[in-house]
């Protein structure tokens, strides 16, 4: 079997097992979000917290309560690294630095996972199991619980409230990620992944060196660092680490835990809003861009440029040989497009196009399928975005779902748009202007297309490295801890903000004259919006890099 | 596409005639843009242009080019700098133009709010006795509301308000350009008169309605010049959606500026050009890219769209007193439309002579029409024109015929007819409501057969209206001959525009007093969706109260006073010109021409403009694709050479490609003024349709076009001396 071959066959089972999950999955989650029954354990945990779990929030006290509650997870976070060494299972090490906790901190509550530092000689097994990996379940909780509640803008009509955060959050940790990460670590295990408290074996190698090769909780860890795009990896290696993707099925496997929450929401939308068709129109966007990310992803490496490519017929650099390219490139893309940040091959030793198809995935704004929650979110924002253009060239004040795109919504989705580029091109430019961008490893535009990785993947809360650029500087950690931040919850505020304005409002309905917003048109249109801002956007800064590099 | 069908079609004086396009606007004269040119330059104050954001970044754009080609002046830096300004004028251009033709409007409405004496009643009360009360000379400007006034032949009438005594035939051609007087009476509906009209025949008392300045006339100037327009709301949310864009944009070619130093300083022996050097992209390259970049297209022609629409609607002879209401129509849901005088003729008209066994068609027409020669009401006049198309029979004047004398019609008696005396030998013939004959027959010793009450009963029960005709020969008794039926005639072309309706998406309503059962009849043959029977002011307002709590948008036409509450209450409420002050004062339009069925095109004028507005958004951001392929190999090709491949149009070198680009977002501008005062072509269809259309047109287009436009100026700019 060839490359080629393989690579396709690759792609395709992922899709058909995409496509055979998503309805039954979204139906599950649908029930979730949309129910009104609570467990037992459930009714424990609001007793606990003092919620009444009946109680709906506005908009406004929507979004007080998420940015309490990763206010809170922010600040323990910190102190949790700070005070590491008193704490068990410490396995001796320090405390991190401040800037170095500051930036965890938020990258870990903002579902970003930008990892500074290597996790088996920084972080002690607590504060990976007890820290990290509760705000991979929250994290990710957090985003869907948005994405619900813009979704329950939409779908409801004369009311402000918008759901119970609280109540989002628990429910969707414990009946939709719990399970999931439990079954999802039980494969890992049998697929080789480790799974102990061991402080590290010491082993005498081949030509007679010792060393430490450190185990611990990665199984459990690894899993969630997957299904809720979180990324943040057990090791330094990431998902190139043979404890944490061993063979060629894990590492299918953990592709296909990184997509089916994304893949599966639009049918949780289609649901929620009463038109499944309306879903699939999501999620075709969703789709078209990332076959398209991926299937590029896959030409440029696999035609690769330069003497060694070309020499051994493919771009091998920083791949795993176990996963070979194509396994590797479409690894990248996935974790690229959604906003996981897993890498299980280097991203900087991809062809320069290679590259700047990782970088471009972010850049669409993680909606192909992205985060959970923010990928769903983010793609009805551009959906909002599109319907405004496309509803005036049909002559009616344009609509989705029956709800007006006025200046309030045109203004808060406009706003989202704004926060990421913003981020990504000032935080690019300033490391340039102070001469941070110095800590590159590469000059000209690979060194550019360093730089401008870390920040958009900071911006886009993906995580992932492009590597070659050292990062643990205050500087650095300050600028990109700041751009994680602010590009997680700015967002969140403005679409908890047009949630509440969606749902004021009484839903004019169809007509012949109403745009519609699930056929092909209207799919293609959307994608080509998204396409054409972020082209539009990016195109001179990706110009004296990756395009520099590449052509 | 179907004719057009208002009936009044003159223009209002000053305005260009009106083109058969159903919703098309007037050419654009070369000349206009000559004409408005100074305004054009008076719009580049700061102060002015601020109101346009995306024009104001071009202007400060421009200023720092001149600083820059002051400074280090240079073939291209000044070339830049020009068009740059260009830029700037063109879409000052675009709206001049736009008010310029609002202006021509309202000087002709300024002539007719000449200021005139009044003369003023002071003490007058409906029925004073003429001592009661005593007249005074007063300028009119100093009228106040509820000051009585009286208006003689020929007499200007000094402000709006309503007819309190007296019928007098007005020339209101001063506002709705029709040379045909109208009549204006006290009471009912049609007491509303407009200052600055005159008044042709009689006298008239006329209790004033409007505050002094706030007149009709006085509106309408405002609305035509424009004065005090305010943002509609799509237009301000596609304001903030280009100030966004403009954001990114701005954002995108700053942070350029630190990388382009970096990469500068990499390529250290790379020589320096006119776009890049060792300080990074020039100020006037990088100010090309920017404006390039921001939709400048979009934001140029935004207001002359809006002024334009507003514009077209008055050269319809239809009043908008707020851009709002325009945007409203294009959204409406609903639409409900008068039976009488919108979708049928205002008149029932005989359509076919049923006779009893025994007497023939013929016999029954020719008996029809000699009973119906004294009937000059509408009805009457369609029986002898249907005697005559189906029967052949010559309309006889009434004089032609000897010993003949005629029992006009009268509403008491409900029953025309004639007496035709042949020698002693009198034959009576009569036709009318079916009870009057009836009994009419019955005094004459006849008996009306059953056969005569069935077809009655059939008439009445398709919603027809029967009219019984019958004779009595002298020492016969009298019998009826047969019935004539007259019904609703649908206007020609009603159902087309209706199908049109439901394929923009819009439900038609048909409002009558008829029964149920008659407007079920009506309501089929036109091919409305609905009906509503019986209809009571109040249950127009319930009506429009229940399709707005289902979050439809609703448009009506009306003219009473009793039409106001539910005006008032509508989306689009549309007063006929015709109507009461109250009807005027409620609805957000005022149709001049006073023709119902102008709802139709007032919610394609609205579309037209939403249309327009989203087509050039689209047009703008996708002619920026070309504008980055003639940009970005120009300014970076100079350090690494790769880039050059993006060059896909081959442009000469990169100050003629820089240029271009720049010359190009220039004059697409001006080329686009005709089409932003035109309006996109709007053809009735389904959002599908129209949205893959448009979508082609100006987003294909927009992408296509530039490409070739860049290419098509690079090829001159190339040989200007000092353009590399």
């Amino acid at each position: 079997m060839s490359m080629t071959t393989a690579g396709v066959l690759f792609v395709l089972s992922l899709v058909a097992a995409l496509v055979a999950v998503h309805r039954p999955f979204g139906d599950h989650m649908y029930r979730v979000v949309a129910g009104t029954r609570s467990s037992r354990v459930e009714r424990g945990i609001y007793r606990l917290v003092g919620v009444d779990p009946a109680a709906e929030q506005t908009w406004g006290v929507y979004a007080r309560s998420v940015l309490a509650f990763s206010a809170v997870s922010l600040l323990f976070l910190y102190a949790f690294q700070r005070l590491q060494n008193h704490l068990w299972l410490s396995l001796g090490f320090d405390p991190v630095v401040p800037h170095g906790a500051w930036n965890t901190a938020v990258s870990f509550v903002t579902n970003t996972n930008w990892q500074w530092y290597s996790g088996e000689s920084t972080m002690g097994h607590l504060v990976q199991m007890a820290g990290l990996a509760v705000q991979n379940f929250v994290s990710a909780a957090v985003g869907i619980a948005v994405a619900v509640a813009l979704v329950r803008g939409f779908a409801r009509s004369r009311t402000g409230e918008l759901g119970n955060f609280w109540v989002d959050l628990t429910r969707v940790t414990l009946r939709i990620l719990l399970p999931i990460a439990v079954l999802g670590a039980l494969a890992l295990m049998l697929g080789g992944v480790v799974q102990n408290l061991s402080g590290g074996t010491d082993v005498t190698t081949l030509t007679g060196g010792a060393q430490t090769v450190t185990g611990g909780p990665v199984a459990s860890q690894e899993v969630i660092k997957e299904l809720g795009t979180n990324g943040g990896g057990f090791y330094n290696a990431n998902s190139a680490h043979p404890f944490e993707n061993p063979t060629a099925w894990t590492n299918w496997l953990e592709i296909f835990l990184i997509l089916v929450i994304p893949f599966s929401l639009p049918r949780v939308f289609g649901r929620m809003v009463g038109q499944k068709r309306q879903g699939y129109a999501i999620v075709a966007v969703m789709a078209i861009l990332a076959l398209a990310g991926i299937a590029l992803t896959n030409v440029f490496e696999l035609t690769g440029d330069g003497t060694v490519p070309q020499a051994v017929g493919a771009a091998l650099e920083g791949k795993e040989v176990r996963f070979d390219v194509s396994n590797s490139a479409t690894f990248a893309a996935a974790t690229t497009l959604t906003s996981t940040g897993a890498v299980n091959s280097f991203h900087d030793s991809y062809t320069a196009l290679g590259g700047m198809m990782t970088l471009g995935n972010m850049m669409l704004g993680e909606v192909a399928p992205g985060g959970v929650g923010a990928g769903l979110y983010g793609l009805l924002i551009l959906a909002v975005i599109t319907v405004f253009v496309a509803g005036l060239m049909v002559g009616r004040t344009p609509e989705y779902l029956g709800k007006k795109i006025g200046s309030r919504e045109i203004k808060l989705a406009s706003m989202y748009f704004l926060v990421t580029p913003a981020l990504v091109l000032t935080g690019t430019a300033a490391a340039f202007a102070t001469g941070n961008a110095s800590t590159a490893l590469n000059a000209g535009p690979h060194g550019l297309s360093e730089v401008l990785y870390a920040f958009t993947s900071a911006s886009n809360n993906n995580g992932s490295a492009f590597a070659g650029l050292t990062v643990n500087t205050p500087w650095w950690n300050t600028a990109l801890g700041l751009c994680m931040l602010l590009g997680r919850f700015l967002p969140v505020i403005f679409v908890l903000a047009l949630a509440g304005s969606l749902a004021r409002q009484q839903p004019t309905p169809a007509s012949e004259g109403t745009l519609p917003t699930h056929r092909p048109l209207f799919v293609g249109m959307v994608v080509g919006v998204t396409v054409v801002l972020v082209a539009l956007t990016f195109l001179p800064a990706l110009a004296l890099g990756p395009l520099a590099e590449g052509l | 596409m179907t004719a057009p069908l208002q009936t009044a079609d003159a223009p209002v004086p000053g305005t260009p005639g009106r083109r058969d396009d159903r919703v098309g606007g007037g050419l654009l004269d070369p000349k206009q843009l000559l004409a408005s040119l100074p305004d054009a330059l008076r719009k580049l104050d700061p102060r002015t242009l601020w109101r346009n954001p995306v024009m104001l970044i071009v202007e400060i754009g421009a200023l720092f080019t001149t600083v820059l080609a002051v400074a280090d002046p240079s073939v291209f830096a000044i070339a830049i700098t020009v068009w740059l300004w260009l830029t700037v004028i063109f879409a000052n251009l675009a709206e001049a133009v736009a008010e310029g033709r609002g202006k021509a409007q309202a000087d002709t409405l300024r002539r007719a709010k000449q200021d005139s004496v009044a003369t003023r009643l002071v003490g007058w009360t409906p029925g004073a006795a003429a001592n009661g009360y005593r007249d005074e000379a007063v300028p009119a400007p100093q009228l106040r509301q509820g000051d009585v006034v009286l208006v003689e032949a020929g007499q200007v009438i000094p402000g709006d308000g309503d007819v309190v005594e007296g019928i007098a035939s007005v020339d209101e051609s001063a506002i709705t350009g029709e040379s045909a007087p109208v009549i204006r009476e006290s009471g009912g509906d049609r007491s509303a008169v407009t200052g600055g009209t005159r008044v042709l025949s009689d006298r008239i008392v006329v209790r004033i309605t409007q505050k002094p300045g706030e007149s009709f006339i006085d509106r309408m100037i405002a609305l035509v010049e424009g004065a005090n327009r305010q943002k509609t709301p799509n237009e301000i949310a596609l304001n903030i959606l280009l100030a966004a864009l403009t954001i990114i944009f701005l954002l995108a070619v700053v942070t350029l500026q630190p990388m382009a130093i970096f990469a500068k300083g990499y390529q250290a022996a790379a020589s320096d050009t006119a776009a890049i050097t060792d300080s990074g992209v020039t100020g006037v390259v990088l100010v090309s890219l920017l404006v390039c970049l921001i939709p400048t297209t979009i934001g140029a022609l935004l207001s002359a769209i809006g002024i334009a629409g507003m514009d077209r609607l008055v050269q319809r002879n239809v009043l908008a007193m707020s851009g709002r209401a325009v945007e409203a129509a294009g959204d409406v849901n609903t639409l409900l439309l008068d039976k009488t005088g919108t979708i049928t003729l205002g008149n029932r008209q005989a359509a076919e002579f049923l006779p009893v066994t025994g007497v023939d068609a013929a016999t029954l027409a020719d008996a029809a029409q000699l009973s119906s020669l004294a009937d000059e009401t509408p009805e009457g006049r369609s029986v002898v024109v249907l005697a005559k198309n189906e029967y052949g029979l010559r309309e006889r004047e009434p004089g032609l015929i000897p010993h003949a004398t005629f029992v006009p019609f009268t509403a008491q008696a409900r029953m025309s007819g004639v007496d035709l005396d042949a020698g002693g030998d009198v034959r009576r013939v009569r036709k009318g409501a079916a009870a009057a004959v009836t009994k009419w027959v019955r005094d004459n010793g006849g008996r009306p057969t059953e056969q005569v009450g069935e077809l009655v009963d059939a008439i009445s029960g398709t919603g027809g209206t029967p009219l019984v005709v019958a004779e009595h020969v002298a020492g016969e008794p009298a019998r009826a001959l047969g019935v004539i039926h007259l019904k609703d005639v649908v206007k020609a072309g009603m159902r087309e525009r209706f199908d049109e309706m439901r394929r923009m998406g819009i439900r038609t309503v048909m409002i009558t007093g008829d029964n149920p059962r008659t407007a079920k009849a009506i309501a089929d043959e036109a091919g409305v969706d609905d009906f509503l029977a019986e209809a009571t002011p109040e249950d127009k307002l319930a009506l429009i109260r229940k399709e707005q709590e289902g979050g439809r948008l609703v448009a009506m036409t009306g003219d009473g006073t009793n039409d106001a509450p539910a005006l008032a209450q509508a989306d689009v409420g549309v007063a006929m010109n015709t109507g009461t002050s109250a009807a005027k004062e409620a609805g957000n339009m005022v149709d001049l021409d006073s023709d119902p069925t102008k709802l139709i095109e007032i919610v394609e004028i609205g579309k037209q403009l939403l249309i327009t507005r989203g087509a050039l958004t689209t047009f703008s951001i996708a002619n920026d694709i070309a504008k980055y392929f003639a940009i970005i190999p120009a300014m970076f090709a100079g350090i690494y050479p790769s880039l050059d491949r993006l060059n896909v149009m081959r442009l000469a070198g990169p100050e003629s490609a820089i240029l271009s680009a720049v010359v190009f977002n220039a004059i697409v501008i001006v080329a686009l003024i005709p089409l932003a005062l035109r309006g996109v072509r709007y053809r009735p269809a389904s959002a599908s349709m129209l949205l893959r259309r448009n979508l082609w047109l100006y987003g294909l287009g927009g992408i296509v076009v530039p490409f070739a436009g860049i290419k098509l100026i690079d090829l001159l700019v190339q040989f200007v001396p000092g353009i590399s």
